[in-house]
């Protein structure tokens, strides 16, 4: 997309924002910015970033178009509105934030190519971006050749750490073991079947799952079963299910195979009130394709849902339900993307600096107490302190919060034991 | 592996899983009569077939939107409506699409291919814009979810047999008009000397369009079913595609019956492997073995007799 196209967006919603910032409590909330006292560019900026008096710009980079639209369409979403937040709170160190979005058309070398773009060309200051591991992957060797920050949005397998990256979202073990403890009680589970899609993140997520179930929780792994990508008829998978009779169905399908596979558990006359079904893999977006009536009763673990009763989270729905639209939902990865802008303004200001190297150095420490989802702090890893929670599904399409950790959960992106 | 369980339990699953075959088989063919005959009675290759499937789903989704606001009490029997407007939304779609675009390119089929890509693009593009990047649900009315208690054990899926009962009528209906309707013939005419059939004055051109638009009102129609076990969003049609090829080229692609038995025996195969071992190996398994029969028989199961 061009920078042109760009402004003509940016004005249209600030249009619409306008209307509604009255409305918006958190920015009241969060601490105001020091507007008067902007320090002097070259005194913030000696990498020669994209940085001016007034101005500072950095670059949205995911997929508008492609396969992947689907999921990070709601990324796009949540970026704009923190940037918006983030400008009408006095912006970051003096200065508004200006983006710049490109296309990765879900198509990883694209990432890649339009990462070097922003760095080299646009010097940006920082990208929100990625949401495939497969794109995440593409981008990071451009990330530390050309010294730039990403803030990367998704949940994912973990195994991975870069100075050059700050991973919003949870790491597998972060999201995976507090559920499994969780079920393991509550139910009294013994017996899980595995079911997922065969790419590397189900695959990982279940060996981290498997190696818990069978070692911490005592308990066996009665199936285990990969399905490719767009597959659409898992009937036989079903009537496996229905042979084995697992206490719990620990489920990562994702993408469309994922409507096809709760249509056809329904179909098949299994009913998740009674038959447990734990899934790392829906949040409320996905729910939107797969109807309420088809999953209610399933139950997703993540660190966040849109239901969430907090006060960050009361002023955090309305508004952006008020910048894109009353029906659109919020999931997991959609929250997790809000926090990039404001955890990368919140370091700057640690810092004192834009540049990429003390940005780097600052963030283990760094805590922001307007998030969605509670209060979370950056890891030295660079992954995020935060809760998992357990929710169930409903009929209208939302989850009910069923349990949270009492405390954050600490990440650990190379969990010993677990490889 | 079957060592813990009765014999009972396993004998409902055998049956459970031979119905999974069944159900199978029929989306098999339901995806691949518009190809096949798209294909197989104009030798276009085309791409967009997923995506004329996708506009059927929309279409239903529109129609069950319509029918929740303005006759709700009407909503149990909708779907039917639904099939029946997926079946001209794709149709009309198609025509328009034989006269812009494929009818320049009967004498370049390899262009086709290329055309119809760039079709299915611009068509997901398209569906993007207009409906929105994220995948839409579709109401169901309550009497085709959930599933038929043959005996205490053996469930059966009811949109399953809804899918089965809709490809029988549909195979019967195609066969008819292809082989007992004097517009049948025709085609049939067509594909066999186009020059001589023009010279008894069929008109050719007419009956291409119709060819044409009867093979996308059919992938409307199956979108349409399909609401029921897949999800309707830009970019469904792709998921597909490639199995709607594989069931076509493997039959052999100018016969109807091969289609069937090709889309009999991969459902099959398919089926009872995924049983056997995880779903990823049962595909490799399935298409290894199509590879291997197509090289021995490159034509694909049934073919044309035709002179060498």
């Amino acid at each position: 997309m061009s920078d042109e196209t760009n402004k003509g967006l940016q004005s249209a919603f600030r249009r619409k924002l306008l209307m509604g910032m009255a409305a918006i409590p958190a920015i009241t909330m969060l601490p105001r910015s020091s507007y008067a006292q902007a320090p002097a560019t070259s005194a913030v900026n000696t990498t020669g970033l994209a940085v001016t008096d007034t101005e500072v710009t950095v670059g949205i980079l995911h997929s508008a178009t492609g396969t992947m639209a689907i999921s990070e369409t709601g990324s796009i979403e949540a970026e704009k509105l923190a940037i918006e937040q983030i400008n009408a709170a006095g912006g970051v160190l003096g200065r508004k934030i200006k983006f710049i979005q490109e296309d990765g058309a879900s198509d990883w070398p694209t990432f890649a190519e339009k990462a070097k773009k922003l760095l080299v060309n646009d010097k940006v200051a920082a990208i929100m971006g990625c949401w495939t591991s497969a794109s995440r992957k593409a981008v990071l060797p451009v990330m530390e050749q050309y010294n730039g920050m990403l803030y990367y949005p998704t949940f994912y397998e973990g195994l991975e750490q870069s100075k050059n990256v700050i991973y919003t979202g949870q790491e597998a073990t972060q999201q995976i073991l507090a559920g499994l403890n969780w079920i393991a009680k509550e139910k009294g589970a013994k017996s899980f079947f595995f079911i997922g899609s065969d790419y590397i993140w189900p695959r990982t997520s279940n060996k981290i799952a498997r190696k818990h179930v069978e070692n911490v929780l005592k308990g066996k792994v009665v199936g285990e079963e990969y399905y490719p990508l767009g597959n659409t008829q898992f009937n036989s998978v079903i009537n496996k299910i229905k042979l084995t009779k697992p206490d719990v169905i620990f489920t990562d399908v994702v993408g469309g195979s994922n409507v096809a596979f709760y249509k056809q558990l329904k179909a098949a006359g299994i009913d998740l009130s009674k038959q447990a079904l734990l899934t790392i893999s829906v949040t409320e977006d996905e729910i939107d394709g797969i109807g309420g009536e088809n999953i209610a009763g399933a139950y997703a673990c993540m660190k966040y849902f849109q239901s969430l009763d907090n006060p960050n989270n009361k002023a955090f729905v309305p508004a952006f339900k008020k910048m894109w639209g009353e029906k659109t939902v919020i999931g997991d990865v959609t929250q997790a993307a809000y926090l990039g802008p404001w955890l990368w303004k919140l370091t700057v200001e640690k810092a004192g600096s834009f540049d990429i190297d003390k940005i780097a150095a600052a963030s283990p420490g760094v805590e922001f107490k307007g998030a969605p989802e509670g209060y979370v702090r950056i890891h030295e890893n660079h992954h995020l302190w935060s809760k998992t929670r357990v929710g169930r599904a409903k009929l209208d399409g939302q989850f009910e919060l069923i349990y949270e950790t009492a405390d954050l959960v600490e990440p650990d992106p190379f969990p010993k034991g677990y490889q | 592996m079957f060592g813990d369980y009765s014999i009972g339990d396993l004998g409902s699953i055998f049956v459970m899983q031979g119905f999974a075959g069944l159900i199978l088989f029929s989306v098999y063919v339901l995806m691949a009569l518009g190809l096949a005959i798209i294909f197989g009675q104009m030798g276009v290759i085309n791409m967009a077939h997923g995506e004329f499937m996708i506009l059927g789903a929309y279409v239903t989704w529109m129609t069950s939107n319509l029918f929740q606001t303005y006759l709700p009490g009407l909503f149990s029997g909708y779907f039917f409506l639904a099939m029946i407007l997926a079946f001209f939304a794709s149709g009309a779609l198609g025509m328009l699409v034989e006269w812009v675009l494929i009818r320049h390119l009967y004498k370049r089929p390899l262009d086709t291919l290329l055309a119809t890509w760039g079709l299915s693009l611009m068509l997901q593009q398209a569906y993007r814009s207009i409906f929105g990047a994220r995948e839409v649900g579709v109401e169901l009315p309550q009497w085709m979810l959930g599933s038929l208690r043959v005996t205490d054990s053996i469930e059966v899926p009811i949109n399953g047999v809804f899918v089965m009962g809709l490809t029988v009528l549909i195979t019967i209906g195609v066969a008819y008009v292809m082989f007992m309707s004097r517009w049948g013939r025709q085609v049939r005419a067509v594909v066999q000397n186009r020059i001589m059939a023009g010279a008894v004055g069929i008109n050719t051109a007419k009956v291409d369009r119709y060819t044409f638009a009867l093979g996308c009102g059919i992938a409307g129609v199956a979108g349409s079913a399909f609401t029921m076990i897949g999800s309707t969003g830009p970019t469904s049609g792709q998921l597909y595609i490639v199995d709607t090829f594989l069931v076509v080229v493997f039959g052999g692609a100018a016969s109807l019956l091969g289609t069937i038995a090709s889309a009999f025996s991969i459902s099959q195969t398919q089926s009872t492997l995924e049983f056997f071992m995880s779903g990823s190996m049962a595909k490799v398994l399935t298409l290894l073995a199509v590879v291997g029969i197509l090289m021995l028989r490159p034509q694909g199961l049934f073919a044309l007799k035709v002179r060498k």
